[in-house]
């Protein structure tokens, strides 16, 4: 890889040599010209290549640098004696005229930004209240029985989102109940009140944390889920297929699966429920001094079947947060691998933001109505 | 619906991605019974076009009427009266990918007919009889090949008889073999149902083997610069651009490789 520079009149002559292949590092053509001591003025660069050996990309590389240049300096650039193949291959790259695309947006004024935020807003929270809209219009549909929901694609969903979740939801569960109970221990055994560890545990797992860890994991676990299948759905227009022969894809994609999170959740719920105490009576019954009676009775003598039902209510309404979430951002998901990702991340992020506002309103309603 | 009648008809139709024009000041009539097919270079927005046509998408400016009615104005319920009558085969068949081949083609007829479920398994049988499917019912989309499953989403579009049926690129992805005898397929539907066809693709050996008439998209000027029969317009082509769509050629009279344009002229 040589270039001897040779200077007559006001023509430049440029003699390439040796091998020019990728890997090695391409000389800058503009401070090959700097590098020059100054002279009479240069108006002609000729380019030489009769000592050139094997050559690949990075000599046109080069040679497409120096053509730019001489664009740019007013300088004409005579390829004449250069090989034909590869003057052919310079005259390619040039003929379709490089397009000025300015894609970058002009730098707009704070106001302008903070109302486009506003507008996107706008538009986002539209998009959410109609999509609800659409879903509570098919369920009222459904009630009044002018949708058929398939009941295979139901329990499809019920099925995964029961004896599919029991693993995950066992675990956490149980864990919750351990920690609860490790808790109270700790804490009301200084009191000598280690008794009421059962009250805690059962108050604690019914009232709250039963139907907001199986929320949280079924959020994580079908929303996502949910968002993912609709967005691919999206893009394999699968779903512009149900707009294009007239069937609603809420009635037959929203519907089944809102509904089985609907049938589903409860009964994650209690089981969450169950084995978050048996968890908590595990614990109870090794660090103090308490037997299974105890525990128990301390537990049924606390506790309501409003605790229950509270829990229950919690859990329902949280299925329906997870399943709209998920299958709104799937439905609004972009045309992209990426955006399928981003509609999955977002109906977490939403499903579980909501679940715990829900939690909030929750509670407080039920201290004013007294449960 | 009788030879005069015009099952579409497009009038000054402007076509917008965002503040993006696609194309603008297009007007055109599909006629009943014959084989449309809409053409153009890639990203001259056939697919937008079509996607136009089918109701997915609302025009920025100008109408679209569906046998003189109004499609971006109807309401929900003649809305779903026009897409009964219409099917739409996507470039790569968009199967319901959770159901079986029969329950894809037997969707649109629980849909649209009251037809008990054995009347509906006869339809199903013979919808993918006549794509060469049989005995493929039980059939999942991912385990058929990519023709298959084009051939299936056919007898889905197929399946309640439309009056006018879309193909979006129906040879892209196929081989040449396949790709013809989809083709025929068309052919033989447009000669046994009267059906009207429109068809968006870029494939030249389809295009003249099918269309009775082709629409011409322009990129560089955002407009249709032809219509009528492929093989007239190549013999007598109204613009350069047209001319070298239909032969096939690179460009010999616009931009070529010209080495005077590659000097700086001196000051």
């Amino acid at each position: 890889m040589r270039i001897e520079l040779a200077q007559q009149g006001d023509t430049l002559t440029a003699e390439l040599s040796g091998d020019w292949e990728s890997g090695l590092p391409v000389p800058r053509f503009e401070r090959l010209l700097d590098d020059r001591a100054p002279g009479h003025p240069v108006r002609v660069i000729d380019f030489e290549a009769s000592g050139l050996g094997a050559w690949d990309s990075s000599l046109l590389t080069f040679l497409m640098q120096a053509m730019t240049y001489c664009e740019a300096h007013d300088l004409e650039f005579r390829d004449e004696s250069l090989p034909e193949d590869i003057a052919r291959l310079l005259q390619l790259s040039r003929v379709v005229p490089e397009k000025e695309i300015d894609r970058e947006e002009p730098e707009a004024s704070p106001v302008a930004r903070f109302g486009k935020r506003v507008l996107v807003a706008h538009a986002g929270i539209m998009a959410a209240v109609t999509f609800t809209g659409e879903v509570a219009d098919g369920f009222l549909r459904l009630v009044l029985r002018r949708v058929r929901v398939r009941w295979r694609d139901l329990w499809v969903v019920v099925q995964a989102n029961t004896s599919g979740a029991l693993p995950i939801v066992t675990l956490i569960a149980f864990l919750i109940g351990v920690i609860i109970s490790f808790l109270g221990a700790v804490v009301l055994r200084r009191f000598g009140a280690g008794y009421y560890v059962s009250y805690l545990v059962g108050y604690g797992m019914l009232r709250e944390m039963g139907a907001l860890m199986t929320g949280i994991i079924m959020a994580g676990r079908t929303g996502a889920g949910f968002a993912a299948e609709l967005g691919s759905m999206k893009i394999t227009e699968e779903i512009d297929a149900y707009r294009t022969l007239g069937i609603s894809p809420v009635d037959h994609l929203v519907l089944p699966r809102m509904l089985g999170l609907f049938v589903a959740m409860p009964l994650l719920t209690i089981y969450a429920d169950f084995i978050g105490i048996m968890g908590g009576m595990i614990v109870a019954l090794a660090l103090l001094d308490l037997s299974a009676a105890q525990f128990t009775g301390g537990l049924l003598m606390a506790v309501t079947l409003g605790d229950g039902l509270l829990g229950l209510f919690k859990g329902t309404v949280y299925g329906l947060i997870i399943g709209l979430a998920g299958c709104m951002k799937g439905m609004q998901a972009g045309a992209d691998a990426g955006a399928v990702g981003r509609a999955a991340t977002s109906a977490v992020v939403m499903g579980i933001t909501l679940i715990v506002a829900a939690n909030a309103v929750i509670d407080w309603l039920a201290v004013l109505v007294g449960v | 619906m009788t030879a005069e009648q015009l099952p579409i008809e497009v009038k000054g139709l402007t076509m917008k991605y965002g503040p993006l024009v696609v194309m603008q000041d297009l007007s055109f009539q599909v006629r009943a019974g014959e084989i449309f097919v809409i053409m153009g270079g890639s990203g001259s927005g056939k697919s937008t076009l079509l996607k136009h046509l089918i109701g997915l998408k609302k025009p920025a400016a100008g109408v679209i009427l569906f046998d003189g009615e109004d499609f971006g104005e109807a309401d929900e319920k003649a809305r779903k009266a026009i897409l009964r009558r219409m099917g739409v085969l996507y470039q790569n068949g968009a199967l319901w990918s959770g159901m079986t081949l029969a329950e894809n083609v037997a969707l649109p007829l629980e849909e649209y007919t009251s037809l008990d479920a054995e009347a509906i398994e006869e339809v199903v049988a013979l919808k993918l009889a006549l794509v060469g499917l049989r005995g493929f019912e039980e059939f999942y989309p991912s385990e058929i090949s990519g023709g298959m499953r084009k051939r299936a989403a056919l007898a889905r579009a197929t399946a309640v008889d439309p009056e006018v049926l879309f193909f979006d690129e129906p040879s892209s992805g196929l081989d040449p073999i396949t790709a013809s005898r989809l083709d025929d397929l068309i052919l033989q539907l447009r000669a046994s149902f009267g059906t009207t066809i429109v068809v968006v693709s870029h494939d030249l050996a389809s295009i003249f083997k099918i269309a009775d008439r082709a629409l011409f998209l322009d990129i560089e000027g955002k407009t249709m610069t032809a219509l009528g029969k492929p093989s007239e317009l190549r013999d007598d082509p109204p613009t350069p651009e047209v001319r070298r769509f239909l032969t096939r050629s690179s460009g010999d009279d616009a931009p070529v490789p010209d080495p005077e344009r590659m000097r700086v002229p001196l000051p």
